[in-house]
């Protein structure tokens, strides 16, 4: 507790670093995310290839992408740009599939009904489409929020600030209570960043507040808990569509 | 693009693939790491999952541990072991595990609660014995789930294996320390594309393993649906 107490300034300092990389990731992910999830939700043939890159960009370890990424687009390997661009790919990997299964997952008739009350593509798209297909990407959005924190910490071995420099700094000057101090912290704010999103997304989807208990916990469980099983499962059935489409 | 080249020349160089410390010796030690730690993790986390899949207890404790864990920082647990227990691989070990007990209690279990629940009342009303049920209905159609989560668990160890070397363990990492000490950006990012071609692998053989794993009949059931 001394510890903490004796360093406020510095945690203080890492903390506002770890916010100012990890936020404007997320960001930018779902920024990017929703043109391309709607590319493989709007176009068949590329919804295998964009959906397999991601996929694959999300296999990718963290801190060889971070020093990867200098050579690939100039930056120094110390520079805090690489951590941000690194962990925005991350964030776009796990974006895209919630956005096309968002997407993929609007009921026809709603779309059809709106076609038929006049809604023009773009405008079906943004009033129609978009609402319906939020809570699906809201939950892809606090998976890419909470991993994108944690992710966020790595960078420190390189020697870019974050949270992550409390484990580095802790663990060379042999101070338990440091190393502690940016767990903690690390947890607390992609825990916080999870319930502020919870939250938005309560007040800017009303309509999607709690179906049934047991349905949103399967939800949360599935979608948000287990991707990458999922991933395995879908790419499954991708097969499956294959199969339907390849005569026998 | 020419740093690169360099790279590419730095891991094709016969000299760095010789000893112990060889390119090729690390990267054994790095899957040994990622095995090791896999058999660790699911000894520990599918029969608890399957237990908590079977029985529907002790759901709630065990989303709460999956979903919390997520949310640890890799870095921190290397360290936070690499202080507590000391050099050498005893604290990486320990944080791998812990990090990939989440991917594999959640597979384990999800695994077994998307089973239908009428194939397992079927199953019962033909007289299968409750253990029968478990190891001939519950654990073949969770199986292609469970290596869902045993895919995310290796790249995630895979992953973090990199930071062995920064609590003094070996591993394709120590390429990675090596050359940031050193200011070898050859040498850093030749162990990095290496770590990176070798989790790309790991997780199209998960793939290809998970596509396997689903029982015949469900395929054949499949293929009936789309027909």
């Amino acid at each position: 507790m001394s510890w903490i107490l004796d360093n406020l300034p510095l945690i203080l300092d890492r903390l506002w670093a770890h916010v100012a990389t990890s936020l404007p990731a997320i960001v930018l992910a779902l920024l990017i995310s929703l043109p391309l999830g709607w590319l493989a939700h709007r176009y068949r043939p590329l919804n295998g290839p964009v959906l397999t890159g991601a996929g694959l960009m999300y296999a990718l370890p963290s801190l060889p992408l971070f020093i990867v990424l200098p050579a690939l687009i100039g930056t120094g390997v110390r520079d805090a740009v690489n951590v941000v661009v690194a962990l925005t790919l991350y964030g776009v990997a796990l974006m895209v599939r919630s956005v096309a299964d968002g997407l993929d997952g609007i009921p026809p008739e709603a779309r059809s009904a709106a076609t038929a009350l006049g809604y023009r593509p773009l405008r079906r798209f943004l009033a129609v489409d978009l609402p319906l297909a939020g809570p699906v990407i809201l939950s892809g959005l606090r998976v890419v929020a909470v991993s994108t924190v944690s992710l966020c910490t790595v960078g420190a071995v390189l020697g870019i600030p974050s949270l992550g420099m409390l484990f580095t700094d802790g663990f060379q000057r042999g101070i338990l209570a440091q190393i502690l101090t940016g767990i903690v912290l690390t947890v607390a704010l992609a825990l916080a960043l999870d319930r502020l999103l919870v939250l938005a997304g309560r007040l800017l989807m009303p309509w999607a507040r709690t179906p049934s208990p047991r349905a949103s916990r399967r939800s949360n469980w599935v979608s948000a808990r287990s991707i990458r099983s999922d991933r395995a499962d879908r790419a499954d059935r991708a097969d499956r569509t294959d199969e339907a489409v390849t005569p026998s | 693009m020419n740093q690169l080249w360099d790279a590419l020349l730095w891991c094709l160089d016969p000299s760095n693939w010789q000893g112990p410390s060889g390119i090729g010796a690390r990267a054994l030690e790095h899957l040994g790491y990622t095995a090791l730690a896999l058999v660790i993790a699911s000894v520990i986390a599918v029969p608890v999952g399957w237990w908590v899949g079977h029985t529907g207890r002790g759901r709630g404790i065990a989303v709460a541990v999956s979903g919390a864990a997520r949310a640890l920082p890799t870095l921190g647990v290397v360290t936070l072991m690499g202080l507590m227990l000391g050099i050498g691989l005893a604290a990486p070990m320990t944080a791998f595990v812990v990090l990939a007990v989440p991917s594999l209690l959640a597979a384990a279990y999800a695994g077994f609660e998307a089973v239908d629940r009428q194939v397992i009342d079927a199953a019962r009303a033909q007289g299968l014995t409750e253990a029968q049920v478990l190891w001939r209905v519950e654990v073949p159609l969770g199986l292609p789930l469970l290596i869902g989560g045993l895919r995310s668990a290796a790249l995630q160890v895979i992953a973090t294996a990199t930071l062995a070397a920064y609590v003094g363990a070996g591993g394709l990492g120590r390429y990675l320390f090596l050359g940031l000490k050193t200011q070898d950006y050859a040498m850093m990012l030749g162990g990095s594309l290496i770590v990176v071609l070798l989790a790309i692998v790991l997780d199209l053989l998960f793939a290809a393993a998970g596509r396997a794993a689903v029982p015949r009949g469900v395929r054949l059931a499949r293929q009936g649906q789309a027909q």
